[in-house]
């Protein structure tokens, strides 16, 4: 018997990923203590970045290496160097030192909180570096997940993108306990949305015999097997892809756990995760589920619908800033979706944009979180963000133009997007859908402005929170989000160009 | 060909910048850039408006470039008459502005001026920019973008409910827009279904649409628009905004935003959707002429002087859009004269009013009274600008009023003929409050009112001179605006009444 032709060289830039975190692993278990953060926070960015150029190698015409279990194409290609740009801007927050002495990680995580040996090993500032091969497990699954043509690479990609997360979030060095809660939040939701995922992979095989994309697509398409294993599967497997991007009514998990994660985490999260799950989601709904359009849409419909609505309305009752983004993730997922069911190129192409848009907005937004403070951490109660555009005008200003892009004010990244998504939806014919949108962004701008109101017309109070001085990590962080937010407000054509030629041959399958 | 418009919408901004990123201690210095950047665009529009011709081609001073060509979004500026009028009255309005806002007191100012007078200068960028565009997408995303430092003007610098007037603005205009959005998006899936992916104005009005399309559209556009321009029953926000408002950023939302929403109508609704724009215009009339009565009967009522004046300007409004859906020529040059004329008389009435609340350290109207005897500048300029509020013969808005009527008149007599209550009722709240602030026996208050000062006087002369000239010699304005006008008129398939007649 041969062995499967596999195209290494095709995988490079995943392969990468994968072999600096092992090498981050083994850097852990030999060198000293002292020595490990020296290492692993520049071989975690040069991982980053390497995998990023190898990305430029990779052949531009569709194929599917590893004998047809993996699918390269331009979406693909796209959807990943997205993923590795807002990675590297994501582990600048992570490197933070400067903000809170030793970094936003626990010193280690088996000490109990509040014990003894906690203190002391926060005295001694030790600190987590596992967390640097942790999160580059977790790229590496982002990277593979939307790349995979094969249902069961795609479940181990979910699992390896997931299990380091879970992880991390609990690695809080503030307020573990909350921390710690969301991380076994995050991690039973995530096992039973797993479940469901396997579940639908086990009936779409019972229905097609096959567990490749296009096969099910052919399946399918010719009609011979019974309709219910497949409506079954369709369903179970977009319950698991819809609990990984957050949708409603499987966004039960997104407030509690970007809550209690540490906020670097949170912006991991909501960036890279979600251009991943986006990016598996859209492949598997354009190339298995294709054909089949006509009977998901509906259920599509109301999902968007769902949580455009109940994003916005709900983020207007947070007191809490971590939870008031998280909602407001959710809402941003609504206008997502909203391209998802346009199926077709253009609607490919917008919810790609609108995902590099909002990633980039996104962890600016984390990253201004992590430097409000006081004595106790990160001060996330909205009550003490009061005056704050008084006292550190700039840090303010900042926060309030991710939060207009945030609202889609135009000459914002987040007007664009949402101009795109909502015209893919528009051509797709889905008007109405539209409209929800647009009435949705009216309810969510309540709540930016609600912001912006504290920050900037009301007088500061006594125990209103400080801002931190950050180092040059977080600083570059902030700045490219700002960056990135102006530049595709005001002159988004060269990106949604890229976005435009990636999607044109829609995903190999 | 000079860049004229591209230039007097980016000095602003340029100076913006430049004031914002000024140190405090450079308070000063900052408050000179300001002034100087606003005059800039000042001089640069007069010289543009004197090489404009009234006869030339319909869009003049162009400038196309592409912006998104992703999109079919082109970076493009043009003015006809309508466009060059209004850029006209806001780059007065602004340095007038500045300067009424250069030392007042009574509004809580911290943070220094510094801020105000950035945002001031942005929001002029934004109102010139979209006066001037001539690609929808283009003027979409200006009328949007005015609506942050307006915002931060009225929510930071404003009275003691200032967060609350900050936010219903905002929310209001914010849903309104985004209505609007919902329907550029729709007539963009049109375009492209017809083989046009372009926002070009011109471009777009020679588009198919259904008729049930073109009605919903229309309504996205009408209420973005009616909200920008206060017309009854979306003017609600307008009370609380202006009395919050410190004057000098009164007189920029009033004098040249609302004027925005009506220039959006006369633009957009009736130009790129005539049909629904005939279907809806009915009601459309009903809610101006409500419009007209409620806001002078509400005005009435008013204690606070620039709540008066915000219901003033409901009222006005109402007149304006009146004269642009009366369909005739007279209406409507009558109409766009109005938004230019009104502006004048608001500005010069709020700026007015501001220096006397400042000094009273009181906007309560019973608070005043024999001003005239101690203050007689004072006095004689807000009596002047009062009678332009009530439409003097001889004064700018005179002429105007008198327009959009006689053109209203000629199709819609019995709209024109309840409007014309509105313009009395004009007389009774002007005059009464002139009464109750200005004369009779001297209070203890009035007797410390120091008289206009030369700043403020340097600040008011040019308002109440162009409302003596513009009312004498209209002229010059009427022929800018008639012919962009009779445009309007082509599109809207209609003509006048006396020419149907014969």
């Amino acid at each position: 018997m041969r062995a499967p032709n596999i195209d290494y060289a095709q995988l490079l830039p995943v392969l990468v990923v994968f072999g600096v975190a092992v090498i981050g692993v083994l850097v852990e278990a030999f060198v000293s203590r002292e020595n490990r953060r020296t290492i692993q926070v520049p071989l975690a960015f040069a991982g980053i970045v390497a995998s990023f150029i190898t990305l430029f190698f990779v052949g531009k015409t569709p194929r599917t290496p590893a004998v047809g279990a993996l699918g390269l194409d331009t979406p693909t290609v796209f959807i990943q160097g997205t993923i590795l740009l807002l990675a590297f801007v994501s582990m600048l927050l992570i490197a933070e030192r400067r903000v809170d002495g030793g970094g936003p990680f626990v010193a280690e995580a088996a000490a109990l909180p509040g014990s003894e040996e906690e203190r002391r090993l926060l005295q001694a500032g030790a600190q987590h570096t596992e967390v640097y091969p942790l999160v580059m497990f977790s790229v590496g699954g982002m990277l593979l997940f939307p790349e995979s043509d094969d249902l069961l690479i795609m479940f181990v990609a979910l699992e390896v993108l997931s299990l380091p997360l879970y992880l991390l979030c609990g690695l809080a060095r503030r307020r573990r306990l909350l921390s710690q809660e969301a991380a076994l939040k995050y991690f039973l939701l995530g096992a039973f949305s797993s479940g469901f995922f396997v579940y639908g992979i086990a009936l779409l095989y019972g229905y097609a015999g096959t567990v490749r994309l296009s096969g099910i697509a052919q399946a399918a398409g010719s009609a011979t097997g019974s309709d219910i294993l497949l409506y079954a599967g369709i369903a179970l497997v977009g319950v698991g892809l819809l609990f990984k991007i957050g949708a409603v009514p499987f966004h039960g998990w997104t407030p509690d756990v970007y809550q209690g994660a540490p906020t670097a985490v949170t912006a991991f999260m909501s960036a890279c995760t979600k251009v991943a799950a986006f990016g598996a989601t859209l492949r598997v709904f354009y190339v298995a589920f294709g054909g089949m359009r006509w009977d998901w849409r509906p259920m599509m419909w109301v999902i968007a619908v769902l949580t455009m609505v109940i994003g916005s309305v709900l983020a207007i009752t947070q007191t809490d800033v971590k939870r008031m983004l998280a909602y407001s993730t959710i809402a941003h997922t609504g206008f997502i979706l909203t391209a998802v069911v346009a199926t077709s190129t253009q609607g490919l192409s917008s919810a790609m944009f609108y995902l590099a848009a909002y990633g980039f907005s996104s962890v600016g937004a984390f990253a201004i979180v992590t430097l409000v403070r006081d004595g106790g951490g990160e001060a996330n109660h909205l009550s003490r963000w009061v005056g704050l555009g008084r006292r550190s005008p700039l840090v303010a200003g900042m926060f309030a133009f991710f939060l207009l892009a945030f609202a889609g004010i135009p000459l914002t990244s987040g007007f664009t997007g949402k101009y795109v998504v909502f015209l893919a939806a528009a051509n797709g014919g889905a008007l109405p859908l539209v409209v929800v949108g647009l009435l949705a962004s009216a309810a969510a701008a309540f709540f930016y402005v609600r912001v912006i109101v504290l920050m900037f017309f009301q007088q500061p109070n006594e125990d209103a929170a400080t801002v931190a001085v950050p180092s040059a990590y977080t600083s570059v962080a902030i700045g490219l989000g700002v960056l990135v937010t102006v530049v595709l407000g005001v002159v988004p054509g060269p990106v949604l160009q890229l976005a435009q030629d990636a999607a044109r041959n829609l995903f190999v399958g | 060909m000079f860049p004229y418009l591209t230039v007097i919408g980016v000095v602003p901004l340029v100076a913006a910048i430049v004031v914002a990123a000024a140190p405090r201690e450079r308070t000063g210095t900052a408050k000179w850039v300001a002034l100087l950047a606003s005059l800039v665009s000042f001089v640069l529009t007069l010289v543009m408006a004197a090489q404009f011709r009234a006869d030339g081609p319909r869009f003049q001073f162009v400038e196309n470039h592409a912006w998104i060509p992703q999109f079919g979004v082109r970076y493009a500026l043009g003015v006809d008459g309508i466009s060059l009028v209004l850029i006209g009255l806001t780059v007065v309005l602004v340095p007038v502005a500045i300067a009424g806002a250069w030392r007042e007191r009574g509004a809580r100012v911290d943070g220094g001026d510094k801020g105000y007078f950035a945002l001031v200068l942005t929001l002029e960028t934004a109102l010139v920019g979209a006066f001037a565009a001539l690609d929808l997408f283009m003027f979409y995303v200006l009328f949007e973008v005015m609506l942050i430092p307006m915002y931060f003007l009225i929510g930071r610098y404003g009275g003691i409910r200032r967060q609350y007037a900050a936010v219903k603005f905002l929310l209001y205009s914010l849903a309104g827009g985004l209505l609007m959005l919902a329907a550029v998006i729709a007539l963009a899936v049109s375009a492209s279904e017809q083989g046009r992916q372009t926002f070009m104005f011109e471009a777009l009005t020679k588009l198919h649409l259904g008729a049930g399309a073109e009605r919903w559209m229309f309504l996205g556009f009408f209420v973005a628009f009616a909200v920008k321009a206060s017309l009854f029953p979306f003017h609600t926000w307008l009370p609380d905004a202006v009395s919050e408002s410190r004057p000098s950023s009164a007189i920029l939302l009033v004098g040249a935003m609302d004027p925005a929403g009506a220039y959006g109508m006369i633009r957009y609704c009736l130009q790129l959707f005539p049909n629904a724009a005939h279907f809806f215009t009915p009601v459309v009339l009903v809610l101006a002429v409500i419009g007209v009565l409620y806001g002078a009967l509400a005005a009435i009522g008013q204690k606070d002087v620039q709540r008066l004046l915000a219901y003033t300007s409901v009222s006005h409004f109402g007149l304006i859009v009146l004269g642009i859906f009366a369909m005739t020529s007279q209406a409507q040059v009558g109409a766009t004269f109005y938004m230019v004329s009104a502006g004048l008389s608001m500005g010069a009435l709020f700026l007015l009013a501001g220096v006397m609340t400042a000094r009273r350290g009181s906007r309560l109207i019973d608070d005043f009274g024999g001003v005239y005897r101690v203050a007689p500048v004072l006095g004689g300029t807000f009596l002047v600008a009062c009678l332009s509020g009530l439409a003097l013969p001889g004064l700018a808005t005179f002429t105007s009023e008198f327009l959009v009527l006689l053109g209203t008149f000629s199709r819609y007599p019995v709209a024109a003929g309840i409007a014309t209550t509105g313009i009395i009722l004009a007389a009774v709240y002007m005059l009464w409050m002139y009464q109750r602030t200005m004369t009779g026996p001297r209070t203890p208050a009035a007797e410390r009112m120091r008289d206009l000062g030369r700043r403020e006087r340097w600040a008011v002369a040019p308002l109440i001179l162009l409302l003596i000239v513009l009312g004498v010699f209209p002229k010059p304005v009427l022929d800018a605006i008639a012919p962009a006008v009779k445009q309007t008129m082509t599109q809207l398939h209609v003509q006048d009444v006396n020419a149907e007649g014969k």
